[in-house]
């Protein structure tokens, strides 16, 4: 099988070729010869294929609503006419040929006059001229080369995430510990006599040093601790600001009253190490978004009709009663009443249907399907707010915000810890005070300063955060590392059908019935050629390996029934079995049927089967030993039997609304489970929201997604029940190594309830603690929550 | 002895320098992208090669 030149995806036919390069489509093929005109081949010798598949011509009418002034003020950040300056996410960006050809914009327009990628986020930093080069004309350059930007409006409205406060925070405590460290050598050493007259000195600079780590680098715990307090509850950052507090307390007053040097270079080694555990444990995936909703799903701006004039508006511009236009592959932003006499609607992705649907006349559309075939005309009934779709939004799952982190491991611990530290204060500080008050405040103090818990808060970021990182490599995109713990507890599954467990694109076609002749395969081929029905789109494909000859024909297609073609010595008709006069084989025609004749005699029928994702089955069996399942379809039960004989499911429900799911989860949740949802669609989105662990499946990673807790690749799918265990062996990890931090606390608090920790002691055990921590739990989490690597899958993200 | 007191001073100009340069460096944006530079560093300047010989050759015109 030979590979197209450009993308890389195989060649059916080796009809389009370009100076002796082989391409899959014709789309790949005007990129290559564009690139070529302008001496930039240099994308194609960086890296193999690096190419993305365009599909089809970019029209520049599709994006000819960007050039309304209204539009572009969204878009731009600077505009004076002359130059303007904007920034597009464009997820396609994988490569380091991608970034040479976006860089070199200004080869293939003289317009652009300089554009900057920034890889790590996606994204396209341009300067152009918009006298020679508009907006749309800019956007669709982009497209004809196969990197279309994301326009939706959540994207562009979403800050850049960025972890310069966190850098700049490690920085300045890092500096801190270090020269903190260095000016108390002397103290280390043990050196007395002759450092008796710069002690002052040196402790003075290291109180300097030690305060904007205590104030900029440690303000985010500081802060923590007393929302928490305010909000009543304690969490792990509680006992740390203790600690932090009472050793920049204690070491102030030692040093003022010249009695000694003071815990500085503990407390700025202890802002460093938790620091660096909250930057290892915050593994974004700064290109990946986890909180789109159905804004970014529906198109910026339509085509409004009023007074026989065309006019782009924005869609949030649209009201009740305004007429719309839309074309082929376009999506419906509102409910409306169809105007033109046929209309033929994919709603796969919000309720899961997998055939499209037929709409006539004066019938209501519901927004969210995606127009197939010909144009037509709506009038709006609702706003695109309160559409029967976006309605979903306004439920309460979606604005109570979880307050799901109280129940979390380190809070539970912390709880514990901090009640059980005020125990042990209390008691040193009773019996010192009864045996030498001298004592007491020293005894109480070391207490507290050896109890703040800086192992044990290391201790989950670390093992998490490299977990995650693993994750990531298979391909499960975790929103943050705190959904591990809530996927290690999860005990029922809950899948979405469509799209979910069954591809989104692959269907099988069968064909039953009598064998077809040559002539009459290029007659069918002729025939569907014309038409844009999914099925003949499917047929179309099927045959184009066996067809020799393109007949010429002509064509009529009867919406919702089916297509009838005749030219020289043929005659076929294809489509719905009363369509073609006989009755359905099925007792429910489900359209995914489409019955032939030629030249009069019934042959047989084409059927669209849905592809289950493979490995699904073995994936099944592995995790129904140990988890509950349970299936949700939008779409209705024809495949009922199918399931209940391949699969065990706890139940099987079908025709379900995007409400529906969400109420079954919620009743899941009502009888004490922890649910872990997977599904894909806008209809799922409920669902996904409501459940504990909402795991949203993607066959492209950048493509829309919505609102959920992690994105899972397709192709790792069958990996679920790794990714399970792993997680659980995290948690497990998580426990063991703060059984470690509680030894280290326990020999500190035996030297501190004596009165014997001295500063040295405190430097050396804090560190030590903290970085044998990071180290076991490293160590662990790579050893044993570790994923089996299966032939070609790893990820690079 | 009293030199320390300089000494340590000194030190310390020398550790803010680093630090600042740090903060800089954050600041300015360089942590934001650690895979677009390293492959930035491999592209042919093929283009401004060929106008700079152009320039060139009409120097020497």
């Amino acid at each position: 099988m030979k590979h197209c030149y450009h993308c890389g995806d195989e060649c059916s036919n080796s009809q389009i070729k370009s100076e002796e390069k082989l391409f899959c489509c014709s789309g790949c093929k005007t990129v290559y010869e564009l690139l070529a005109d302008h001496a930039m081949s240099d994308y194609y010798s960086m890296e193999d294929t690096p190419g993305i598949r365009v599909n089809g011509s970019v029209d520049d009418s599709k994006f000819s609503h960007l050039n309304d002034p209204k539009i572009q003020a969204k878009y731009l950040q600077f505009n004076d006419g002359k130059t303007a300056k904007l920034s597009f996410f464009i997820p396609q960006i994988h490569c380091s040929s991608c970034i040479w050809l976006l860089e070199n914009l200004q080869q293939l327009h003289s317009g652009v006059s300089h554009s900057h990628v920034l890889f790590s986020k996606r994204t396209l930093d341009l300067t152009f001229n918009p006298e020679e080069l508009s907006l749309g004309q800019l956007v669709a350059l982009l497209a004809s080369i196969g990197y279309e930007p994301d326009l939706s409006e959540n994207t562009n409205k979403r800050k850049r995430s960025s972890n310069k406060r966190l850098l700049l925070q490690i920085g300045v405590a890092g500096f801190a510990f270090g020269n903190i460290m260095l000016l108390s050598f002397p103290e280390y050493l043990g050196i007395d006599q002759s450092f008796q007259e710069f002690r002052a000195f040196f402790a003075t600079i290291s109180l300097v040093l030690a305060i904007p780590a205590f104030f900029f680098s440690g303000y985010d715990y500081l802060k923590q601790a007393y929302l928490g307090i305010r909000q009543r509850y304690i969490n792990m950052d509680l006992p740390i600001a203790i600690g932090m507090v009472v050793l920049l307390v204690r070491s102030t007053y030692e040093i003022v009253s010249e009695t000694g040097t003071g815990y500085l270079d503990s407390l700025a080694g202890l802002i460093f190490f938790l620091l660096l555990g909250k930057w290892f444990q915050r593994k974004s995936y700064d290109a990946l978004s986890f909180e789109r909703d159905y804004k970014s799903y529906f198109p910026i701006a339509v085509n409004r009709e009023s007074n026989g004039k065309t006019e782009v508006v924005p869609i949030e511009d649209l009201n009740i009663s305004d007429q719309i236009v839309l074309r082929n592959q376009e999506l419906i932003p509102a409910d409306g009443i169809l105007l033109s006499d046929e209309a033929l609607i994919d709603y796969s992705f919000v309720t899961g249907e997998a055939d499209p649907i037929f709409k006539k006349k004066g019938e209501v559309i519901y927004a969210g399907g995606r127009l197939m075939g010909s144009t037509i005309q709506l009038t709006l009934s609702q706003k695109v707010d309160n559409s029967y779709l976006t309605q979903l939004w306004n439920d309460q799952a979606f604005t109570e915000s979880k307050s799901s982190d109280l129940n979390s491991i380190s809070n539970t611990v912390s709880k514990y810890f901090s009640i059980a530290i005020f125990i042990i204060t209390l008691f040193t500080g009773v019996y010192w005070q009864f045996t030498d008050p001298s004592v007491t405040w020293h005894a109480i103090t070391s207490v507290l300063i050896v109890a703040c818990p800086c192992a044990l808060a290391l201790s989950l970021p670390f093992t998490l955060g490299n977990i995650t990182r693993l994750h990531g490599h298979f391909g499960l995109y975790l929103k943050n590392a705190e959904i591990l713990e809530k996927l290690a507890l999860v005990d029922t599954l809950v899948f979405d059908k469509t799209g979910t467990i069954t591809t989104r694109t692959g269907k099988n076609l069968v064909y039953h019935g009598e064998s077809l002749s040559l002539p009459e395969i290029n007659a069918l081929a002729s025939a569907v050629k014309h038409s844009l029905h999914p099925l003949s789109i499917a047929i179309k494909d099927h045959l184009a390996s066996l067809q020799n000859e393109q007949l010429s024909s002509e064509f009529q297609e009867e919406l919702g029934m089916g297509i009838y073609a005749h030219g020289e010595g043929f005659e076929v008709k294809l489509g719905k079995a009363i369509y073609l006069g006989k009755v359905s084989t099925k007792d429910k025609d489900a359209g995914s049927e489409a019955h032939v004749a030629i030249n009069g005699v019934y042959k047989g029928y084409f059927s669209l089967q849905q592809e289950f994702r493979p490995g699904l089955q073995d994936l099944l069996q592995r995790l129904g030993t140990n988890y509950q399942m349970h299936l949700l379809s939008g779409d209705n039960d024809h495949q009922k039997s199918e399931f209940e004989n391949n699969f065990s499911f706890e139940s099987l429900n079908f025709n379900q609304s995007p409400k529906d799911k969400l109420e079954f989860i919620k009743e899941l949740q009502n009888t004490g489970k922890t649910v872990l949802m997977l599904g894909d669609g806008l209809n799922d989105a409920g669902a996904l929201k409501q459940s504990d662990v909402g795991l949203s499946i993607a066959d492209q990673l950048h493509q829309f997604s919505p609102a959920c807790s992690a994105i899972l690749n397709a192709q790792s799918l069958d990996r679920l029940d790794q990714f399970l265990k792993s997680s659980k062996t995290g948690i497990r990890i998580v426990w063991a190594s703060f059984a470690l931090s509680f030894c280290y606390n326990v020999i500190g608090l035996y030297f501190a309830t004596t009165g014997q920790l001295s500063p040295i002691t405190a430097a050396i055990l804090m560190p030590l603690s903290s970085i044998s921590v990071v180290f076991f739990a490293s160590f662990m989490s790579r050893k044993y929550a570790r994923i089996r690597k299966t032939d070609n899958n790893q990820f690079s993200y | 002895m009293s030199v320390i007191y300089l000494l340590i001073m000194i030190s310390l100009v020398v550790a803010l320098c680093f630090l600042g340069a740090f903060l800089w460096a954050i600041r300015s944006g360089q942590y934001e992208d650690d895979y677009g530079p390293s492959i930035r560093i491999l592209f042919d300047d093929k283009q401004k090669k060929e106008d700079s010989t152009l320039q060139s050759n009409k120097q020497a015109n």
